[in-house]
Parts: C-alpha cells; sequence; structure tokens
C-alpha cells in the first residue's frame, strides 16, 4: 500500500487492488478516502453512532447499504423478548430499533428470522462479498476476510463518519502474508491454524498489517473455516486479514439474499477472478508455517498468544522480567503450574459459539462427535448457533436433538456467552473450554477460567470431562468434510 | 452538524499559569455519568470549582467563581495543558462551559487534537508572552480583553501589544469552518458523489 509501490513493484497485492479500487478521494500523498460498500451495526455500538449521527442533523448517506442486528445484549434463551439480563439492556435493544426505523436501515430485530450475530449474518445473507470494503464497529468484523471482503472494525465516531460520508480514512498500513503450505492432519482446523500463528509470532505480531492468508492450506480450507481464521486476525492485532476469493468462495456467495444475479453476478464474477496478488507483488512481511505442524491447540492462559498445541506442557515462565510476570500472573489466574499438561485438565463448562466457531458446518462437526454420547456429569454445555438461520438449517437436520440427547443447551442465536457485561455468566473459579475467541480475564465472566479451542476439541473434552485431544476419538474420520 | 466557526474571538481571560493541568483536573471521571457528549459543562475543574467532591456548593476561591472572572472565553494556560487522560470529555466540558480558546506555552498532544475536532482553538505563544497576556488583563478583566483571530494568526494583548502564533494549515481550515471530522470530510461530497456514480457504472453488483 506504498504510494510509490506502481514504480518499484510490478504487480499488485490483493490488499492494493481493493483499495486503489475504493479510493474516492486522495486527501494528500499518505492520506485517502475510501468507499465503503456496507455498513453493519449492533445494538451495542450502532445505537449510540445512530443517535449521535441524528443528534448532529446529519443523515444515513446510503440507507440501503447499511444494516443493523440485535446479537450482543439480546438475551439467548428460549422464547426471549426484549428483557434481558444485562442491566439496562432492554433500553439498548429499544432504542436501536427506534434509530434503525428512524435512519430507514435493514434491522434484523430480535424476532427476525434473519437475526444473528452480525459476522455470521454477513456472510449468510450475501450482505459482504468479495472485494468489498465493509465496516461494523465491531472489532470481529476481519471474519469476513474470509469472503475476500475488506472488512475491518472501527469506532463509534468512525461508524458515524462512514454512516454520514460513505467513506472512511484509512491510514496506510503496511502488507503482510501469511503462507499456510501443506497438508492439515486430521482433527487439526482453522482455529488451530490461527491458534498456532498468534501463540508462535506473538499478541502483536501483526500489529500495523493487513494480513494475506495465502497458501495450499488455505486453499484447501471451506470457506466457513476462512472465516474462522479471518476472525482472530484481530487477535493477532492485525488491521485486519482477508483470503482471496476463489471457486469455493463464489459457490458460497451465490444466490444469498443479497449477492448479485443475473448479469450483474456475471460481472461480479469476473471482477473477482481478478481479485488474487498477482505473481510478482511483494509484501512489507511474510510469514510461512508449515500446516502438517499444527496440532490441535488449546489456550492455557489469559491471551490467545499463551496456548500449547495439545500434546505440549504449560511453558516455565521465560523472557525479560515483564514478560515473565505476565506469564506468572496468567498462571494464577488460570490456576495451572508450569509442566503441566493440558490435556486430562478438568473442565466445568463447555460453550460452543460466537462469530468464531457457531457457523453451519461447526455445528455439524460437533453432531458427528456427539451423536450417541453425552456430556460428561458436571459439566454444564452450552450451544449458541451464529444465526437464527444457522439454528434453523442444524434443527432440519436433527443436530439440536443430537446435541440435547447428549446434555447441550440449545440456544437461541447470538453472543450470549462469549463476553460478559453484567448478564449471564458459568460463574466465578468455573473452568471452561469455549470456542470462541478472547480468552482474557473475567471475559465471561468474573473470575471465569477461559480456554479456547475448536469445535472438535470442545466436543471431545464435553464427552471425556477433561481437557482431550480430538484425534483420540473413533469419531474422527467422519468429520472430515470439517476441515477439507 | 457544523461546529461554532472560529474566526475573531475576543473575550474575558483567565489565567490557569500552572504546568501540567491534566484533563482529570479539567473533568474528574466521576463527572462523566453519561454516554453522552453533553451535560459535561457542570463538572468542569469540579474538584477546585466547588466545596467538596461531589457538591455544587461553589467554592469562592476559585478563578471562574469570582466576579472579575465571569463569562470567561478564554484561558492562559500552563505548559503541557491538557496532559493525561485521552478523554474528549475535557474538551465537551470546556466546551459547553463556554471557553473557545487556550492559550499556553505547550498541550497535551491528544487535547490539542480533541480541540480542534470540537471547535476550541489552541494556541501555542511562549512563556514570556502569556505572562504579558495575564498581567495586562489583571486588574479589571471583564474590560480588559483579549482578542484572537484566527485569520490573521494573532493574539492581541489589552494593552494593543500583538503576539503572532500558528497553527497547521488543515486544523485551521477546519476551524474557520466550524468542521468537525466528518464537516472536513463533506468538503468533499462532490467528488465523493462523482466517485460514486462512476464506481455505479462499473460495478453495479456491488450497490444495493
Ligand atoms: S460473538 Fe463474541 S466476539 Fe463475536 S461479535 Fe459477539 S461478542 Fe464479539
Amino acid at each position: 500500500m506504498q504510494d510509490d509501490c506502481e514504480d518499484k513493484r510490478m504487480g499488485k497485492t490483493l490488499i492494493e487492488k481493493i483499495l486503489s479500487g475504493h479510493t474516492a478521494v486522495e486527501l494528500d500523498a499518505r492520506r485517502r478516502l475510501i468507499y465503503i460498500d456496507r455498513i453493519f451495526l449492533h445494538e451495542r455500538t450502532g445505537s449510540i453512532a445512530l443517535k449521535s449521527l441524528h443528534e448532529s442533523g446529519r443523515t444515513v448517506a446510503r440507507p440501503t447499504q447499511v444494516f443493523c442486528t440485535m446479537d450482543h445484549i439480546v438475551d439467548t434463551f428460549p422464547g426471549r423478548g426484549d428483557e434481558t439480563l444485562m442491566p439496562s439492556g432492554t433500553q439498548f435493544i429499544r432504542a436501536t430499533r427506534e434509530a434503525a426505523r428512524e435512519a430507514g436501515i435493514t434491522l434484523f430485530d430480535v424476532r427476525d428470522q434473519n437475526q444473528g450475530i452480525a459476522h455470521v449474518v454477513a456472510a449468510e445473507q450475501g450482505i459482504a462479498l468479495p472485494g468489498l470494503t465493509m465496516v461494523c464497529p465491531d472489532s470481529h468484523t476481519c471474519t469476513l476476510g474470509g469472503l475476500g471482503a475488506l472488512a475491518w472494525g472501527i469506532g463509534s465516531t468512525e461508524a458515524e463518519h462512514a454512516l454520514a460520508t460513505r467513506t472512511l480514512e484509512l491510514r496506510i498500513a503496511k502488507t503482510m502474508r501469511v503462507t499456510f503450505d501443506g497438508g492439515l492432519g486430521p482433527g487439526v482446523t482453522a482455529k488451530d491454524m490461527i491458534l498456532h500463528l498468534i501463540s508462535r509470532y506473538g499478541a502483536n505480531g501483526g500489529a500495523g498489517y493487513v494480513v494475506e492468508f495465502a497458501g495450499s492450506a488455505i486453499r484447501a480450507l471451506p470457506v466457513e473455516q476462512r472465516m474462522t481464521l479471518c476472525n482472530m486476525a484481530v487477535e493477532f492485532s492485525a488491521v485486519t486479514g482477508l483470503v482471496a476469493p476463489d471457486d469455493k468462495t463464489i459457490d458460497y456467495v451465490r444466490g444469498r439474499p443479497y449477492a448479485p444475479s443475473g448479469e450483474k453476478w456475471q460481472q461480479a464474477v469476473s471482477h473477482w477472478q481478478t481479485l488474487h496478488s498477482d505473481p510478482d507483488a511483494e509484501f512489507d512481511r511474510e510469514l510461512h508455517i508449515n500446516a502438517a505442524d499444527i496440532a490441535p491447540s488449546v489456550s492455557w492462559g489469559i491471551n490467545p498468544e499463551q496456548t500449547i498445541g495439545i500434546d505440549d506442557v504449560i511453558p516455565e515462565p521465560a523472557g525479560d522480567a515483564e514478560q515473565k510476570n505476565y506469564m506468572r500472573k496468567a498462571l494464577a489466574y488460570m490456576k495451572l503450574t508450569p509442566g503441566q499438561a493440558l490435556a486430562g485438565t478438568p473442565i466445568d463448562a463447555v460453550f460452543i459459539g460466537s462469530c468464531t466457531n457457531s457457523r453451519l458446518s461447526d455445528l455439524r462437526a460437533v453432531a458427528e462427535f456427539l451423536k450417541d454420547k453425552r456430556v460428561a456429569p458436571g459439566v454444564a454445555a452450552v450451544c449458541v448457533p451464529g444465526s437464527t438461520q444457522v439454528k434453523k438449517a442444524a434443527e432440519a437436520e436433527g443436530i439440536h436433538l443430537i446435541l440435547q440427547t447428549a446434555g447441550f443447551e440449545w440456544r437461541e442465536s447470538g453472543c450470549s456467552m462469549c463476553f460478559y457485561a453484567g448478564g449471564e455468566t458459568f460463574g466465578a473459579g468455573k473452568r471452561v473450554l469455549s470456542t470462541t475467541n478472547r480468552n482474557f480475564e473475567n471475559r465471561q465472566g468474573p473470575g471465569v477460567k477461559t480456554h479456547i479451542a475448536s469445535p472438535l476439541t470442545v466436543a471431545a473434552s464435553a464427552v471425556n470431562g477433561v481437557i482431550s485431544d480430538p484425534r483420540m476419538t473413533a469419531i474422527l474420520p467422519s468429520v472430515k468434510e470439517y476441515v477439507r | 452538524m457544523s461546529l461554532q466557526p472560529f474566526t475573531v474571538h475576543t473575550g474575558v481571560a483567565a489565567p490557569f499559569l500552572q504546568a501540567n493541568i491534566d484533563t482529570d483536573a479539567i473533568i474528574p471521571s466521576r463527572e462523566m455519568k453519561l454516554v453522552s457528549k453533553q451535560g459535561l459543562g457542570e463538572g468542569l475543574f469540579a474538584a477546585w470549582r466547588y466545596k467538596l467532591p461531589g457538591s455544587r456548593e461553589p467554592n469562592p476561591d476559585f478563578i471562574l467563581n469570582q466576579d472579575a472572572y465571569r463569562n470567561t472565553s478564554i484561558l492562559l494556560g500552563g505548559s503541557n495543558f491538557g496532559c493525561g487522560s485521552s478523554r474528549e470529555h475535557a474538551v465537551w466540558a470546556l466546551s459547553e462551559y463556554g471557553i473557545r480558546a487556550i492559550i499556553a506555552p505547550g498541550f497535551g498532544s491528544i487535547f490539542y487534537n480533541n480541540c480542534i475536532g470540537n471547535g476550541v482553538l489552541p494556541v501555542v505563544l511562549p512563556e514570556a508572552a502569556i505572562q504579558a497576556l495575564a498581567s495586562a488583563c489583571e486588574t479589571d478583566p471583564q474590560y480588559q480583553q483579549i482578542t484572537v483571530d484566527l485569520e490573521n494568526l494573532c493574539v492581541t494583548s489589552p494593552d494593543g501589544t500583538q503576539f503572532a502564533f500558528q497553527v497547521e494549515a488543515n486544523a485551521r481550515k477546519m476551524l474557520l469552518n466550524g468542521l468537525d471530522t466528518i464537516g472536513a470530510t463533506e468538503l468533499h461530497a462532490a467528488k465523493i458523489d462523482a466517485f460514486e456514480s462512476a464506481d455505479q457504472k462499473q460495478r453495479s453488483w456491488a450497490y444495493l
């Protein structure tokens, strides 16, 4: 994205192609206004942006390209309405409904059949598409990079800016390519790939970069897995992450409600076929990872970089004094000791859900694991589909029955216990194995000890009642389709 | 919306010459009660302005509570004015109270940018100039007013002395036109429209 790239570099990166196609105004040599194709809002931060925009006497410039959902605050208990466990949550829900109506944007309301987690709904409805620019006042907007969109999280004031002007200034970021080559082992998923990357290069490894994920292991991933991978680009501190669209992406997008059709579809497809980094394109930084080296991974600490392969043991505090202190703090919070294996550690609860791992393919793989099995006694188990559409589709396949029989609660869609804001939690001191993206202290409630892992690892562990290696189960061959 | 444009302003100036007046002093955390940019003026300098924390009983010793300084709209500050926490509430509180310009030897950098973004003019002058301005006002602040002229980039003391200052060109333009960042982008509306209509022909599939 250097401005002199045309002189020095023959080829263009995918990122440069998308950005140069969206440059509405060159402000000066380093600053440009990027045209924003889609804006997504949710009731926690979007309501404030809409309210503030309204108070300033401005309007939403292109309401047909702005969408809003109820996901963060809304309860996920069956039969839910506007009432919520979250303090003052109901006001947020009602204020969002009112603001969305006034602004004339599309709202996926509490009882709408298309309600769900913003980043799940955006892909499922064809609102996010390859090559589009998209923003949402939510850090995990990068999920949509899995489709080949340039999508990133913003603040409320920036959301106001995008809503009013259709543009945002994107400060020049550097480009990074992370290449995963080789084949993933059985039972290893995109979640393990991204956890492996973050644990190896650190939670700051991607700071200041837009990251393109490439390589044969990425091409082999189904589109929903690519979204899981990109979802955690922000946990790598990247501005965002993305995967070049290919035939799989095009098949995935085809026929979705807001995707183009007819002649426009043809135009879109020919455009998408140009969306890849040219062979001679140069990146500011390149990383290479051998996919075969990746094991099912589980976090042991209070940041996703504190992750190990399921075969490894928790490391001794190392590095400078500050790093050592941070590790000691994590060990104390998680009540773990260096040298200890995570496999075999008893758990109190499992959570399957969130914008990381709650799409239909995730739930299918979990159901394969849980068929004719029971969650271990004493382990609380909750599954929250990523959208109302995912829930419906899963129910049509009987997935809910398998999970319920196994002992899972089967919920309405939303963010639910992915994060805590005064509402529901598993309880202080509980050790939770979760398919979510953040294992920060108190993220799932005061004192909750969160370990993050793939849905396969979580399902296997739910049955055993202890953190378990999903490769040690007979069922594995039948979930092959999940990752390939 | 747009902010009140800043061209030339003449008003009562109050001296706050101590160094490092931070944003927590300008607006204490406990005064930021709402998810709103409004309702903050009352909390401005609350720890100094009122007798007890949380109370609203004026402290008569505090300069802005004194009759001579009623309707203050210009602050004369010490070095590193507005340092500390990034809270934009500090500027919202000053602005709601009626402060239009702050003259100081230096500013906290986030605070400085927040001032520009909210239509408050931060003027950097040497400490000696600020001392001279403060002495020129002190016998009768209500009548010995200061003029801050952004068009001509100069501050005029009640005794007629003038002090030139500098403001970055883009910031000056925003203040002169009363633009916030959205307002600044709106100046490019014609270009954005042109981009959009050309793009809509090329990428009709991307538009809803
Ligand atoms: S599911 Fe979790 S990470 Fe995703 S948007 Fe909701 S709260 Fe954020």
